[in-house]
């Protein structure tokens, strides 16, 4: 589970700057004349999917929407971080939490009428762990026994199916992994965990195209680069039973451009506000404005391997950490649309804890000086913050530097690279002079998925060389505990633990922000930021 | 004249081997891998990149990729995008049809609205008609077109609500025509002032004497005399502002959500998709070589007195 990767990105725009999304509720409403119409359809501002559509190959903002309103999984989540059954009926680990038995609800169909069954799961899963089929979610199968097999780091599949999945009865399977991990019900919340259905994995291309799945709409028709269109399924045995007729995804190629749809209503809602328009989008939209928690958080992080920042005292970051202003950066610069962090977790996910950074995410000039000055100071005097020039995050940048200049003297500069392409591969490549920007959105709402992924040594996502051994330590006994929360309590001590180290300096937890048309209601937006399309309602015309 | 054509069709060979020899050799050196890229923020799986590398045929020397893709090219094939594995030549064929449509409402706005105001303009050179088109286009000129765009989004759509704010659909001409007209206003302010001076320094001109001094009813003087003459320079202008039009209407297809070639164009740079931008470029570079040709044919029939051997 170590370094599993993040669920999604938004294409270009998207995560890359964290330009927080989702939403909230503003489902008031006062701006309905009229009554429901069951059958009304919602029209979203989305964008051309990167792949096709497929559970297992979609990461991206334009294809996962997508694919959560034409797939149900096993299990989702609620606001609170708990676990909910969809498809399944009951997932359950033995005592050493490794292996899993999926019970599954009978009698659910796919749209083609093929029964949903325990080897929609197994079979789509072996399928899309076979390097040769190009799935690029197929490391998320990496805890599973076999897995290895299946998919070796160099070369050709030497086996066709994971020997950790086993089918048991038509609604029974077993999930055998490596090591135990006692919320791996969370990431069975990801797209890769998806069923398919037996005809798509013998003409993958077709159904890529025109995607079958178990979930409340209907795959209807996919106009590239214009448009793609499901339709409520009446089939559906889900609880999220759609209140609307349909979704309309509609292409833009700018967020700009579904805003300006937005406010005269040709478009009903869409995933995030421009930062452009940060400042004005309420006034715009008055109680249509949605502005809601979104789990995702924003960093700068040290490259540990860097000139700057080798054998650097921890007081020196720490003191770096305390000379931002973050409260008013975030209120001059992004409108007061974000809120300062306080820990390296973000809000919304199970044993998410206010405060983890103690004292040292708090506005402190004074202190900040000291702690550089006894840290024997920043070799040179002077660091960087490396950005994507693509995405509006020159002026925060800008600001956070000046606060660190302002109360601690060391010269701090923007590094802009040209977009987000050059930016990760100079991140990849380790060539980052001092520190980088960084965002996390979560995969699945556990704070570990914040804090192994992100900061255990050699980790995929652990972009900074950050390395330290007690932490590594508290991540394996959280790992190794036996319930969730026992696990969520360990990790939060795993979390305290990175005052001493820290890793990076926790910036703003990012909100979603959205609007809806007068033509619907009910519009609220998930911890993800994804929409929930099947709640809301549209008013008929 | 026909020997003429075909050298200028044999000197295309050349320009068109080197312009994608260039653009390939350019986005190759463009930083940002695009098969990492599909992973965004994420770390990537090195297997499945390698694998990925390997269907596309991008893990072979540069040469390589070059031979293979301008083989390909020979046979009609602009080879598959990296993200979706779609075919170049489906993107290329859905996007081009729209710019064509939007680039040509444009230019033919710019070229009748241009020049007459520039006939205008011309003529009464001095008078309130010349000191407003000349006001107009200096401003239209130093306005940014996205500006323009914007105002005219702001303005007609979300304030008057006389148009959607974005075109709904890519292929319907009625919804295309502010689109048009925008992209269209930096080229008719170039039109007008190029007729306006091009007809202020004919008028003065000793056939233009000699056409008066005949008797010769004035619109016929102005269309036959005074304008044919006139136009060389507009047209050579107007000619090659088919490309740009094409080409060049990153800003506002992104404004208005036109699927056209710009819209191609950018969002394939962004994702380092190099089939992509070589195939777009070299259609691109096909129309410019064209139209160039067409303009260079163009002078015979305006201006007699060119010939070609």
């Amino acid at each position: 589970m170590r370094g599993a990767k993040s669920a999604k990105w938004v294409a270009i725009a998207g995560v890359v700057a964290l330009t927080a999304t989702a939403c909230g509720g503003g489902d008031s409403d006062s701006n309905g004349s009229g009554k429901v119409d069951p059958k009304g359809i919602v029209s979203y501002a989305n964008g051309e999917p990167q792949n096709a559509l497929q559970p297992s190959n979609t990461m991206e903002a334009y294809g996962s929407v997508v694919i959560d309103a034409l797939f149900t999984g096993l299990v989702y989540y609620d606001k609170q971080g708990n676990i909910t059954y969809e498809n399944a009926e009951s997932v359950t680990p033995d005592k050493a939490n490794k292996v899993w038995t999926v019970k599954l609800k009978p009698g659910w169909k796919f749209h083609n009428g093929e029964t949903v069954t325990a080897k929609s799961y197994v079979d789509a899963w072996n399928w899309a762990a076979d390097p040769a089929n190009g799935q690029q979610n197929s490391s998320w199968y990496r805890d599973i026994v076999g897995y290895d097999e299946v998919h070796p780091e160099k070369g050709k599949a030497k086996k066709k199916a994971m020997s950790g999945l086993k089918v048991v009865d038509d609604n029974t399977f077993t999930i055998t992994l490596k090591n135990g991990i006692p919320y791996y019900a969370y990431k069975l919340v990801y797209k890769p965990f998806f069923p398919l259905p037996s005809a798509a994995l013998k003409d993958p291309k077709k159904y890529g195209e025109a995607p079958v799945g178990n979930g409340p709409y209907k795959f209807k028709s996919w106009d590239h680069k214009k448009s793609i269109q499901v339709t409520a399924w009446s089939g559906y045995k889900g609880e999220d039973k759609p209140k609307n007729g349909g979704i309309n995804f509609k292409a833009y190629t700018t967020p700009q451009a579904a805003y300006n749809d937005l406010r005269s209503d040709n478009v009903d809602t869409m995933p995030l506000i421009p930062d452009s328009e940060l400042a004005n989008f309420k006034q715009d939209f008055g109680d249509r404005a949605i502005e809601q928690d979104f789990s995702a958080i924003n960093t700068v992080n040290p490259a540990f391997y860097s000139k700057t920042f080798k054998d650097m005292d921890v007081k020196v970051i720490q003191g770096l950490s305390m000379a931002i202003d973050r409260d008013t950066i975030a209120k001059q610069t992004f409108a007061g649309t974000r809120e300062s962090a306080s820990g390296w977790v973000a809000k919304g996910v199970k044993g998410y804890k206010a405060g983890a950074c103690g004292e040292f995410c708090k506005f402190n000039p004074k202190k900040a000086k000291q702690f550089v000055e006894d840290g024997g100071g920043v070799p040179g005097n002077k660091i960087s913050i490396q950005y994507n020039a693509d995405q509006p995050h020159e002026g925060w940048v800008t600001a956070v530097c000046n606060s660190i200049t302002k109360s601690t003297g060391v010269k701090c500069v923007g590094d802009p690279k040209t977009d987000f392409q050059a930016d990760t591969e100079v991140r990849d490549k380790k060539q980052v002079k001092a520190m980088y920007r960084s965002g996390w959105v979560l995969d699945y709402p556990f704070n570990g998925n914040f804090l192994a992924d992100l900061y255990g040594t050699g980790v995929d996502g652990n972009k900074g060389g950050f390395s330290d051994k007690k932490f590594d330590e508290l991540t394996k006994k959280a790992d190794a505990a036996k319930t969730i929360d026992e696990s969520a309590e360990l990790y939060q001590k795993a979390e305290e633990s990175l005052q001493k180290s820290f890793p990076g300096i926790p910036l703003w937890y990012n909100k979603t922000l959205s609007a809806h048309s007068k033509n619907v209601k009910n519009v609220v937006f998930d911890q993800a930021g994804d929409p929930v399309l099947s709640d809301i309602e549209v008013f008929e015309k | 004249m026909g020997r003429y054509v075909a050298r200028r069709l044999l000197q295309m060979i050349p320009v068109f081997i080197g312009t994608t020899l260039l653009i390939f050799l350019m986005v190759n050196v463009l930083p940002g891998d695009p098969v990492r890229a599909l992973w965004g923020d994420k770390p990537p799986d090195p297997a499945q990149v390698a694998q990925l590398k390997h269907d596309r045929g991008l893990d072979l020397p540069l040469w390589q990729q070059y031979l293979h893709y301008m083989g390909g090219l020979l046979k009609g094939d602009f080879g598959n995008t990296i993200a979706g594995n779609r075919p170049v030549l489906d993107e290329i064929s859905q996007a081009f049809p729209v710019s064509m449509r939007l680039a040509s409402m444009a230019w033919t706005f710019e070229l009748i609205v241009g020049i007459t105001l520039g006939v205008l303009a011309g003529i009464r050179r001095g008078r309130f008609v010349d000191n407003t088109v000349t006001l107009f286009t200096l401003l239209v000129i130093s306005v940014p077109i996205f500006v323009i765009g914007l105002l005219c989004q702001l303005f007609f759509g979300n304030e008057l609500g006389w148009i959607t704010p974005t075109v709904q659909d890519s292929e319907n001409m009625g919804q295309l025509a502010v689109p048009a007209i925008v992209l269209g206003m930096v080229g008719l302010a170039y039109v007008a002032r190029l007729t306006r001076t091009s007809i202020a320094e004919n008028r003065s001109a000793d056939y233009m004497r000699t056409a008066v001094a005949k008797g010769l009813p004035r619109q016929r003087i102005v269309t036959r005399h005074l304008l044919r003459n006139s136009l060389i320079p507009v047209v050579t202008y107007l000619g090659t502002d088919i490309g740009t039009l094409m080409g060049g209407a990153v800003i506002t297809e992104g404004i208005f959500n036109v699927t056209g070639v710009g819209n191609l164009l950018f969002t394939a740079l962004a994702h380092r998709e190099g089939s992509v931008i070589v195939g777009v470029v070299t259609v691109l570079v096909l129309v410019y070589l064209a139209a160039s040709l067409i303009v260079d044919l163009l002078y015979a029939v305006l201006d007699p007195r060119i010939r070609y051997a």
